[in-house]
């Protein structure tokens, strides 16, 4: 009885540190295998395009419409004690810190961690990945290095895009709805914001990026056999990027913003 | 010569490998029949390092294969020495088929320019029967036997002294099967390789085999000459060879 019920807490408290080791694991070859020949250049150039350039528009849009969202509640909620002015400054600050790295990473892992997942996921369950070894290639340096180091690089591309886009959002909305002039807008925007709000959103936007590769490509080098084995892949990539993601914004915030 | 002296290897309960000894000589064709699920992948991908056998030796001109700690580029020039069909073909799909066959010929350290890569994979592309337009097609254009025949292609691509064939018939129709046998037999002769062979296709190991191993319960059964198997008692290979539902080999497994 006792047995079971401690055991009923233990298995899934070992399993868990089981999972945190291997991950660890990963991540520390992965991170050993970056700095060291062969590079695959085209491998990290075709990543690069599609982990970077083709996020560009679904960031874009989350941007802007977060953007939006966000001076319209400002707006409402400053009114309550006469600081409607605010808003510009409010919304180019939440985006730079928070919403352009969490929501741009979040989505950048729903898009890229799920179809780096099943891409590896496919190839280990249609033995390319041991067609590699047999042809004298590390898979990890072949497909997983380029993943990971152009996700981590292009992030912060993509949430300063983000960052911008989603002010833009917020004075297109503080012009057309809610009475704003431009000018001023523009200028409390500038103002107000500080170069460490950007800065630490781009750090924030690279570990995340880093996160999110580094899920898809775990997950997928680990798939179980058949069709099953890769959506399960899948599906273990996103939940768990998502979650680190959260939980590293955290981490991040509580280092770069108290003192 | 390659060499394995009570290889082991279990997956949690499942005890697949439980003292595999088999000897394959240099320049021989050895042809490994065995059920379904007896482990017969295992086997070949323990040689190549794909999976690390719990216990035993396996040798190749005398060295361990299995020894730890092996740097990266010994493993790659020992990796070199050796080609593999796969079961699937294993392409590349974002790769077209001639970059899959020239794959190890445009990397590592005696990587060649990529004309005369191409011009080669051409050329082994041609020797396995399929035209230099498929060149430049992706490996999911392609049929299953052009995709296999893809995959020999880029299996001898750079001059192996060691085959192996992961079931080269399975999937394919009768004469397709018959085609690729006869093209793995002309290929391991012409280059002189050694080639080891797994299958439970009993046409194959009559077109490929210099030598037959029946693996069954995790061990060699038997293994002797292919103009011997028809004649050897063992009831274990009578059943196989034959196909019948009765024998010592249970048939619900």
């Amino acid at each position: 009885m006792i047995a079971g019920t401690l055991g009923a807490i233990g298995r899934p408290a070992l399993q868990a540190l089981a999972a945190i080791g291997r991950l660890g694991l990963f991540a520390g070859t992965v991170i050993g295998h970056i700095l060291r020949p062969p590079f695959y250049l085209r491998e990290f150039g075709v990543a690069l395009l599609q982990i970077g350039w083709f996020s560009l528009p679904v960031v874009g849009l989350t941007a802007i419409f977060t953007g939006g969202a966000l001076a319209l509640q400002i707006y409402a909620g400053g009114a309550r004690f006469n600081a409607e002015a605010v808003v510009p400054s409010i919304v180019a600050i939440g985006m730079a810190r928070e919403l352009g790295p969490v929501l741009g990473g979040l989505m950048v892992a729903a898009r890229v961690a799920s179809s780096i997942a099943a891409e590896i996921g496919t190839m280990k369950v249609t033995e390319q990945i041991d067609a590699l070894v047999t042809l004298s290639t590390n898979p990890l340096k072949y497909l997983v290095v380029p993943r990971v180091v152009a996700a981590t690089l292009s992030m912060p591309v993509l949430v300063a895009t983000g960052d911008a886009i989603g002010i833009m959002g917020g004075w297109l909305v503080g012009i057309t709805r809610l009475d704003f002039n431009s000018a001023t807008y523009l200028k409390n925007t500038v103002d107000f914001l500080e170069a460490w709000d950007v800065g630490s959103g781009l750090f924030k936007g690279a570990a995340f990026g880093f996160i999110v590769a580094l899920m898809g490509c775990y997950h997928g080098m680990n798939s179980a056999r058949g069709a099953q084995g890769v959506g399960a892949a899948t599906k273990s990539a996103v939940v768990s990027a998502s979650v680190l993601i959260l939980a590293a914004n955290y981490l991040l915030t509580e280092l770069f913003f108290t003192s | 010569m390659i060499t394995l002296a009570d290889v082991h290897k279990a997956f949690g309960a499942n005890r697949v490998l439980q003292g595999v000894n088999l000897n394959i000589a240099s320049g021989t064709s050895m042809v490994i029949i065995g059920g379904s699920g007896t482990g017969k992948s295992v086997l070949l991908k323990s040689v190549l390092g794909l999976v690390r056998p719990d216990s035993g030796m396996i040798t190749l001109d005398g060295q361990d294969v299995t020894a730890k700690g092996k740097s990266g580029a010994d493993r790659d020039a020992f990796l070199a020495r050796f080609g593999m069909l796969f079961q699937g073909g294993a392409l590349f799909d974002s790769l077209r088929v001639w970059e899959n066959v020239a794959f190890r010929l445009v990397r590592g350290a005696k990587a060649m320019p990529k004309p005369q890569a191409r011009d080669l994979a051409i050329e082994k592309l041609r020797r396995v029967g399929l035209k230099p337009e498929t060149a430049d097609l992706y490996p999911a254009e392609l049929s299953g036997g052009m995709q296999k025949r893809v995959g020999l292609a880029r299996a001898i691509a750079a001059e192996p002294e060691i085959i192996f064939f992961d079931e080269p018939t399975t999937g394919l129709d009768p004469i397709m099967a018959g085609v690729i046998n006869d093209l793995i037999r002309e290929i391991v002769v012409e280059m002189g390789a050694t080639a080891m062979t797994i299958t439970h296709d009993m046409s194959s190991v009559r077109a490929i085999a210099d030598n037959v191993a029946m693996l069954h319960g995790g061990v060699i059964r038997w293994t002797g000459p292919v103009g011997e198997m028809d004649a050897t008692p063992d009831p274990y290979v009578q059943q196989f060879i034959h196909g019948r539902a009765d024998g010592p080999i249970e048939s619900v497994r």
